[in-house]
């Protein structure tokens, strides 16, 4: 049962109408806003919680019990709300669309979070190759300021909110919570030591706390039409409504708001038009962007779009960008350009994320062609376990777990690869991910 | 307090501590590459991971704070492989040229690489290979070996005040550098090599000498400044090799300034190491008992008198005291630069607050002193000061000095002495409401024709500013080098008269010495003293005898013999003590002891340990007329910080510094 429109949160998804703030306004955005803030800051935060909402930036957090972590009573530092903006994980693209053809959601979100949890100001670090979306997004925010929306007494509310964009250089790592924070203090992207988390010590060295794009953008939405209307959505505590990401080998690539937990086939084969060749053609899915590990097609043929589901299956939801893969695929290859992604963005402060990434990338290109042995998937595997978890940012897990789901799923297709090098053959022609 | 079981040994340790603190305190060692006790925490070596219950994954014990009823494990699988995975990590990359490493031996990779790494590479790519930096003529380096932890970075930062070191790049081609490549703006450089874990830092002028098992090693004082770091000197076949400080919280911390560090290739060059004696207008070498004879016939019917420099020790200046007495004379000076110090009382010449105070100083007034080159390490204390607690510090003297902290430049003049006296100053209101204000007076203030003024005045605006307490002395001397407090504690204050006969220097400069006085000059470098001498006595550099030195604290501290003087040099009470003989007045001591009893005897407080935190609670000033201070401006004291003593200026090393640091002075 797909959502039906009448439930969708983002109705301009697609930049079929005016992003403008008319426009917004009649497809019902900052309706009200002024009385949903009426309701208190308590209120909001209770309302989140109701809705099961959890972050949509990949880690999945509860969202309301981060504001809640916000200090009650606001001391002698002022609190901000930063909006993560810095969408780079390879294979999502939900949040430009936001920023593009929707950005009057995001902007009222940004109020009304503001508000949850005390701030008066509020950062938008956008991805730097998002130029023309930031223009969209300050055009946006100066028609709110020029309606009275923003800035002092925002939408008659009494709450003074003020709204400022940065544009971030290009850094991947610039998306880690902490570095983004170290970034828009004009530092470089290095992730921090937690503890403190940013709720108690974050930009400026002030409370703060930082949120995906579409977690801030499906809150007044949430507000307006009720916790519990979103929470009717998807499985208990993966509820609501989440905008998937599906490219790759299927006919019709597309960003989709749809039900959480909606089947993976249901997804592909309602909105993405099937995969190419047909269901049987499908060798793997990336269920949540780059950093999950990948699933072959049995998993894929009835598992569900959830955080627990595909968490079951040792992968994750992440950030729901689903890259499918068919039979033509060389999917050595393509994680091995996922590596040399991780490599190249590793910031390059822990040990085993600076260290290892390169020593994972180097041996993943040697996989491709098979000039390996066998033995040498087991030191890679154990590679990856010495990297995962001991760094300070989730960077580095990210960036192994794509080799873990292929050696998991695929080490067949490794093992006959490095064969094929030994016995003199050339290796299979590599067709997708070039 | 907090409860922490480490491995099943339960300690008590402060609420905020990091487990990694804890666990040391539960006799657990921790291995660590990024943590340092004295810089900020990065937790980027991830080598301190540790497993905590009930946390799914290890984390960074240098980072954590404890928790009430933590149970940590320092030794379980999961920490184990933790370790091994980091250490297997830092290696891949790291070059395997620990034979010709200088830091072969004293290497943390390569103790804890023994200690908790596996024992085989499994790494078949290719090696990184880093372009090295130039860091300026001290510091060496090899980027290949860096292991990126950037403690060189931090202590630039937060210790030596000069933010250059940084990481530029990402990922593995992280590389340490000054970005624009440039000799460090640092005193300090030194101290890069000693935190640096691997030998991606090392010593230049050290490269390739020795290895550090074939060192002896001897505990030291520095004294080519005043601040009486604690030092170790390394030696080998009668050879400095090396001088690295010694951890001493109450006087250097673990910190070093580069030209204690570095100059001691200048106790080889240019030495004193036989006896000369002039005979018609040139000087000849001699033997010993020519030159004791020469000295009879030189001082005979003569007036004497004695003047002790500024790097001699305490047993030298109450030998050479107690010869002039026997002599009959009481003519002694040390003051050579002419610094108008009044020694009546011990307090108007010391460092009173003591270098650990300042610590606790709320405030603080810098007079005519830079602090940064008159102390290096001092002023890293007062850096650390500023940096945790934000204090105001005034400064008087030449303005647009980077002292790597914020001061507030009240004047370049005796004029804002002058108003500071009357009250009427602005930053007398800021030295009032501090309640541990203190004041720095550099030597360098009172070596002007003003100097017993500036003295008292400066003694009058700590007396008025609260800064003499029954608990708190705010008043504080800075000295120059680490042999000038010891002679004031002996008295050698009396004067030169005009019309004295016959001087004998003592490591000292031929200041007002009359023409045709018969001058006697004992010492271990030659220069001015030397030349105008017409006896020269060879003695002991202050790594060649069993000395007693006492910093511009008044602390009294112990060197002790690290090599023998070169060629017939001899220690210098001991040959005091042969002149006496000749010169017919024999001292009653021949043997360390003997001198050091007589020490205690002509100065209690030499016995040590001459410094403990003091209050004031006499405020009488010293001498002099507070009102007289000119207008003047506080010149800087020190112009060449690398080439300001004998020694220094014989090292290549630090001639090497001054071509690279202050191009105008080497020409």
């Amino acid at each position: 049962m797909a959502l039906s429109d009448k439930d969708r949160i983002f109705t301009n998804l697609y930049g079929m109408h005016d992003w403008r703030l008319p426009a917004a306004r009649r497809r019902g955005h900052w309706d009200g806003t002024g009385a949903l803030i009426a309701k208190g800051r308590d209120w909001i935060i209770e309302e989140v919680k109701n809705s099961g909402l959890r972050g949509r930036g990949g880690a999945g957090f509860p969202t309301g019990l981060k504001w809640s972590f916000m200090p009650k009573q606001p001391g002698d530092r002022p609190h901000y709300l930063i909006v993560n903006s810095d969408e780079s994980e390879p294979g999502t693209c939900k949040d430009r669309d936001i920023l593009r053809h929707d950005p009057h959601t995001l902007i009222e979100g940004c109020l009304i979070a503001g508000v949850a949890m005390g701030a008066h100001a509020g950062y938008i670090y956008v991805r730097g190759e998002y130029y023309n979306e930031q223009l969209v997004l300050q055009a946006a925010i100066d028609e709110a300021y020029a309606a009275g929306l923003l800035g002092p007494n925002a939408c008659g509310s009494g709450w003074d909110f003020d709204l400022y964009v940065h544009r971030g250089a290009g850094a991947y790592i610039c998306g880690e919570e902490t570095a983004l924070i170290e970034s828009l203090e004009g530092k470089k992207g290095m992730p921090r030591l937690k503890p403190p988390f940013p709720a108690a010590v974050g930009l400026y060295g002030c409370p703060s706390t930082v949120n995906n794009v579409e977690t801030i953008a499906v809150v007044p939405t949430i507000l307006r039409r009720g916790g519990a209307w979103f929470a009717g959505f998807g499985r208990p505590k993966n509820s609501g409504t989440k905008i998937f990401c599906i490219q790759g080998h299927v006919n019709k690539p597309c960003n989709v708001e749809e039900e959480m937990s909606i089947p993976l086939r249901e997804l592909i084969e309602r909105h993405a038009g099937g995969v190419r060749g047909g269901w049987d053609n499908l060798l793997a899915v990336i269920p949540g962007g780059s950093s999950t590990p990948m699933i072959p097609k049995a998993v894929c043929d009835d598992v569900l779009m959830d955080f627990d589901a595909l968490r079951e299956h040792k992968t994750g939801l992440g950030t729901a960008g689903v890259i499918v893969m068919d039979k033509s695929t060389d999917l050595i290859k393509a994680i091995a350009r996922l590596s040399t992604f991780y490599k190249h963005e590793s910031c390059g402060q822990c040990t085993p994320c600076r260290e290892g990434m390169g020593w994972v990338k180097r041996m993943m290109d040697r996989m491709v062609e098979g000039r390996a042995e066998v033995a040498e998937i087991d030191v890679l595997e154990q590679v990856t376990r010495q990297i995962e978890g001991h760094t300070i940012c989730a960077l580095a897990d990210g960036g192994v777990w794509p080799v873990q789901g292929l050696i998991r799923h695929f080490r067949p297709m490794m093992e006959e690869r490095i064969a094929a090098y030994k016995a003199g053959k050339a290796a299979p022609m590599a067709l997708a991910a070039e | 307090m907090a409860k922490v079981t480490v491995d099943g040994i339960e300690v008590e340790v402060p609420n905020g501590v990091s487990v990694l603190q804890a666990c040391e305190a539960a006799g657990k060692e921790i291995p660590r590459f990024c943590y340092h006790e004295r810089l900020s925490v990065a937790g980027n070596c991830r080598m301190c991971l540790v497993e905590v219950e009930k946390a799914p994954k290890p984390i960074a014990s240098c980072a954590y704070p404890v928790a009430d009823g933590m149970k940590v494990f320092t030794d379980s699988p999961m920490v184990r492989n933790g370790r091994r995975g980091v250490m297997e990590f830092l290696l891949i990359n790291h070059p395997l040229d620990c034979p010709i490493c200088d830091q072969g031996g004293e290497c943390d990779l390569q103790d804890q690489a023994m200690a908790f790494g596996g024992d085989a590479s499994r790494y078949r790519e290719e090696k990184r290979a880093v372009k090295d930096k130039y860091l300026g003529p001290l510091v060496k380096t090899i980027m290949n070996r860096c292991i990126q932890c950037t403690r060189c970075v931090r202590f630039a930062t937060e210790v030596a005040g000069v933010p250059e070191l940084g990481a530029t790049n990402r990922g593995e081609n992280m590389e340490i550098g000054t970005y624009v490549e440039k000799a460090l703006t640092t005193e300090l450089s030194g101290n890069l090599i000693d935190i640096c874990p691997v030998g991606a830092l090392t010593s230049r002028p050290y490269a390739y000498v020795t290895r550090p098992w074939e060192l002896r090693k001897t505990d030291s004082v520095d004294v080519l400044d005043a601040t009486g770091t604690n030092i170790r000197v390394d030696a080998r076949a009668g050879e400095v090799l090396r001088i690295l400080p010694r951890t001493n919280d109450d006087v250097n911390e673990e910190w070093m300034a580069d030209r204690g560090r570095f100059a001691f290739d200048g106790l080889k060059r240019r030495r004193l190491d036989r006896p000369w004696v002039r005979k018609n207008g040139k000087l000849h070498p001699a033997s010993w008992a020519e030159a004791f004879t020469a000295i009879a016939a030189g001082i005979k019917g003569r007036k004497i008198g004695a003047v002790a420099g500024e790097l001699v020790d305490a047993e030298a200046a109450v030998a050479l005291r107690d010869l002039m007495a026997a002599l009959g004379s009481n003519h002694l000076e040390c003051r050579t630069d002419g610094a108008a110090i009044d020694a009546s009382r011990r307090d108007f010449y010391t460092f009173n607050t003591g270098i650990a105070g300042i610590e606790e100083a709320d405030a603080l007034l810098i007079i005519g002193s830079n602090p940064r080159l008159d102390s290096p390490v001092i002023n890293a204390r007062i850096r650390k000061r500023v940096a945790t607690g934000g204090i105001p510090v005034g400064f008087i003297g030449p303005r647009g000095l980077n002292l790597t902290y914020a001061q507030d430049w009240l004047g370049e003049g005796g004029a804002v002495l002058n108003a500071l006296i009357g009250g009427q100053h602005r930053f007398n209101e800021v030295l009032r409401a501090a309640k541990r204000p203190m004041l720095i007076l550099g030597r360098g203030a009172l070596a002007r024709p003003d100097g017993a003024s500036v003295l008292a005045a400066a003694w009058q605006v700590a007396a008025q500013n609260g800064m003499l307490q029954p608990d708190w002395h705010g008043f504080n001397l800075l000295h120059h080098f680490g042999g000038q407090v010891a002679p004031l504690d002996l008295g050698f204050t009396t004067g030169i008269p005009a019309d004295i006969g016959a001087v004998w220097l003592l490591g000292a400069e031929p200041v007002g010495v009359p023409d045709g006085a018969f001058v006697i000059f004992q010492g271990h470098h030659g220069e001015a003293g030397a030349a105008r001498a017409d006896v020269i006595l060879p003695g002991a550099a202050y790594t060649e005898k069993d000395a007693t030195w006492v910093n511009t604290e008044g602390r009294v501290q112990r060197g002790r013999l690290a090599v023998y003087p070169p060629g017939e040099a001899r220690e210098d009470w001991k040959i005091l003590r042969a002149a006496s003989e000749v010169l017919g007045v024999r001292l009653p001591y021949d043997s360390l002891a003997g001198v050091r009893a007589r020490l205690a005897e002509a100065n209690p407080v030499l016995a040590g340990p001459g410094f403990e935190p003091h209050g004031c609670t006499d405020t009488a000033g010293p001498a002099g007329d507070a009102g007289g201070v000119s207008e003047a401006a506080f010149l800087p004291p020190v112009a060449n910080y690398w080439q300001a003593d004998p020694i220094s200026r014989a090292s290549a090393t630090m001639a090497e510094c001054a071509r690279t640091y202050l191009p105008q002075a080497a020409e």
